[in-house]
């Protein structure tokens, strides 16, 4: 009886177990997949043609594969959008950790959740329909479909990725640290200059490649407001054709196993593992630096 | 002396000026998402009627409602949280309660986390890879159903295991003093004091999905179905992609506009909704602790 009682709960803990390994496996198989439709273009194309070429012509013939602009697209939208986010997100989570009352807290809090759960495609929309005509009329451009209206777009899609990490960050801060800051005469705000923001400091950098990992492979935005010129942009108001937008818009189009097919998943092996190194990066500054105590400082 | 207030003085007004910075840039996240709540409403409302939500499209799609896009969504939303839920459930009953620190859980949490870093169009990708093209699914109900749930599987652990945490360990300890097996303990005691935060996780998740367009245009959706979805094999229309395809692919971009901004209201409406639902939930929860 005690020993069927014991097999049973070693067999239900190896079912979780492998209900756990889920997640590992499927991230192994995006990986072998992406592969497995992705190489098979490099038989034709170099590695340096296709991430140093700088021309973009999948269906001319003879085709042309080089992503270059493509990557150059997504950093620059990546790039500009953080540049409007990170001081958004990260002034954010100051007010939401160390200012607002916790009544104004319980207002902001779940508006900055809400914004989080807009689908891109709504935002995209309003880009396009909103501010895209709006850009046009002020700066009197050819079109309001490009790189400026694109960051500002994904900016607020990464703003509350940044502010709910650096929240958590700034929320960890130990308290006998702020205390005796205060008690030495320092005002509040000199306090978070001083004390609070760089001792939370490694959970805002997180929270930033977070974010930043959020804007590059943010798909349907950058389809709908970049404007899907495939060029290396030559001012904030060029049209760009960041590399989701390519995969996102040429798949229908692609004809099943051509080299344009290989293409678009050699760039979605390109994009991954971008978004990879962030998320390691990510992980590993959280990991290092972790904040256990006043010791730790 | 009197220099002495002087400086406090510009301290303090330094911190006045600061105040108000931070304060300014809070409001500007929820000006960005009332003006666009605000503008869908507006423009969205007028289009929104019985027949709209109840008919088909006609004319090539330049009239008529969206009925198919929303059945659409509903099923590859529920669908995929009836697969992500129990796994996402039975994942973190492993990391929370049987796991103990070593390098197996932290390459499972480092899978978790690289996960959720995928971006939507991998997740697209992968779908056609695997699910349509491998398994010969096809594009179809369940190749989107199955692409939607890897997406939305961290998101549902991570919820799920708060949810295990919060659960005190005296509830343990006192059921595992009765004589109980730890699956009984985590059957009868543990589960049961943590599922309404784990549904909490569940309509997130819902929603997540709901509005997830990249992930599902080259594995579920299609541009125009000619009938309701019959079986998992087929195809569906759905309301994200609908948006896209009106507002970027249509032959009459600017007839459409008002189809447009219904169904983009008509999605707002489903997702912050749940997620409203999601947030209520959990404060009263929090308040209840």
């Amino acid at each position: 009886m005690a020993i069927s009682r014991k097999l049973k709960d070693d067999l239900i803990k190896y079912f979780f177990m492998l209900m756990a390994m889920v997640s590992i496996i499927a991230l192994g198989l995006i990986m072998v997949y992406l592969f497995l439709e992705g190489l098979p273009l490099f038989k034709d194309v170099s590695v340096i043609d296709f991430i140093f070429g700088s021309f973009w012509y999948p269906t001319s013939k003879p085709a042309e594969f080089g992503i270059f602009p493509l990557i150059v697209a997504s950093v620059a939208v990546t790039v500009c959008s953080s540049l409007i986010a990170i001081p958004l997100g990260v002034m954010t989570a100051v007010y939401l950790a160390e200012i607002a009352t916790p009544r104004a807290r319980g207002i902001f809090k779940p508006l900055v959740e809400l914004l989080a759960a807009l689908p891109s495609v709504v935002i995209g929309f309003f880009g396009m329909v909103v501010v895209a005509p709006f850009l046009q009329d002020t700066f009197d451009l050819a079109t309001g479909l490009n790189l400026f209206n694109a960051s500002l777009m994904l900016a607020f899609m990464s703003v509350p990725t940044i502010c709910s990490v650096s929240e958590d960050a700034i929320y960890a801060v130990p308290r006998d640290l702020k205390e005796a800051s205060l008690a030495l005469g320092a005002t509040h705000w000199e306090t978070i200059r001083r004390v609070v923001v760089p001792a939370s400091l490694s959970g805002v950098s997180t929270a930033v490649i977070l974010g930043m990992s959020r804007a590059i492979g943010e798909t349907m935005v950058v389809l709908m407001v970049a404007g899907g010129a495939a060029m290396s942009p030559t001012s904030i108001f060029s049209p760009i054709r960041p590399m989701p937008s390519s995969i996102a818009a040429e798949m229908a189009e692609a004809p099943f196993r051509s080299d344009h097919y290989h293409a678009l998943f050699a760039i979605g092996i390109v994009l991954f593992l971008f978004t990879l190194v962030f998320n390691i990066i990510a992980q590993h500054v959280a990991e290092k630096h972790k904040q256990v105590g006043a010791a730790t400082l | 002396m009197r220099i002495d207030e002087k400086l406090i003085k510009r301290r303090k007004g330094a911190q006045t000026v600061m105040w108000n910075v931070f304060r300014g840039a809070s409001l500007v996240n929820a000006a960005a998402l009332g003006v666009i709540c605000i503008f869908l409403f507006y423009n969205g409302l007028p289009a929104i009627s019985w027949e709209f939500l109840t008919q088909p499209p006609r004319d090539s799609m330049t009239a008529g409602g969206i009925l198919p896009c929303i059945i659409g969504t509903i099923i590859l939303s529920v669908g995929s949280m009836a697969v992500a839920f129990p796994l996402g459930v039975c994942a973190a009953i492993y990391l929370n309660e049987y796991a103990k620190a070593g390098k197996l859980v932290r390459i499972i949490r480092l899978g978790i986390a690289n996960l959720a870093g995928v971006p939507s169009v991998v997740f697209g990708l992968f779908g056609l890879a695997f699910f349509v093209t491998f398994f010969g699914l096809g594009v179809s109900i369940i190749s989107g159903i199955l692409t939607l749930t890897i997406l939305v599987l961290p998101v549902i652990i991570g919820t799920a295991e708060e949810a295990l945490k919060s659960v005190p360990n005296t509830y343990r300890e006192a059921s595992l003093g009765l004589g109980a097996t730890k699956w009984q303990t985590i059957k009868l005691v543990v589960l049961p004091a943590a599922l309404p935060g784990m549904l909490t996780g569940a309509i997130l998740g819902l929603s997540r999905a709901a509005g997830e367009t990249a992930a599902i245009m080259f594995t579920a959706s299609v541009f125009y179905a000619p009938k309701l979805p019959t079986s998992i094999f087929s195809d569906v229309m759905a309301l994200p992609y609908h948006i896209y395809v009106l507002a970027t692919a249509g032959t009459e971009i600017e007839k459409t506009r008002p189809l447009q901004y219904g169904t983009a209201l008509v999605l707002i409406a489903l997702v912050l909704g749940m997620n409203l639902i999601a947030i209520v939930l959990r404060a009263k929860l929090q308040k209840k602790r």
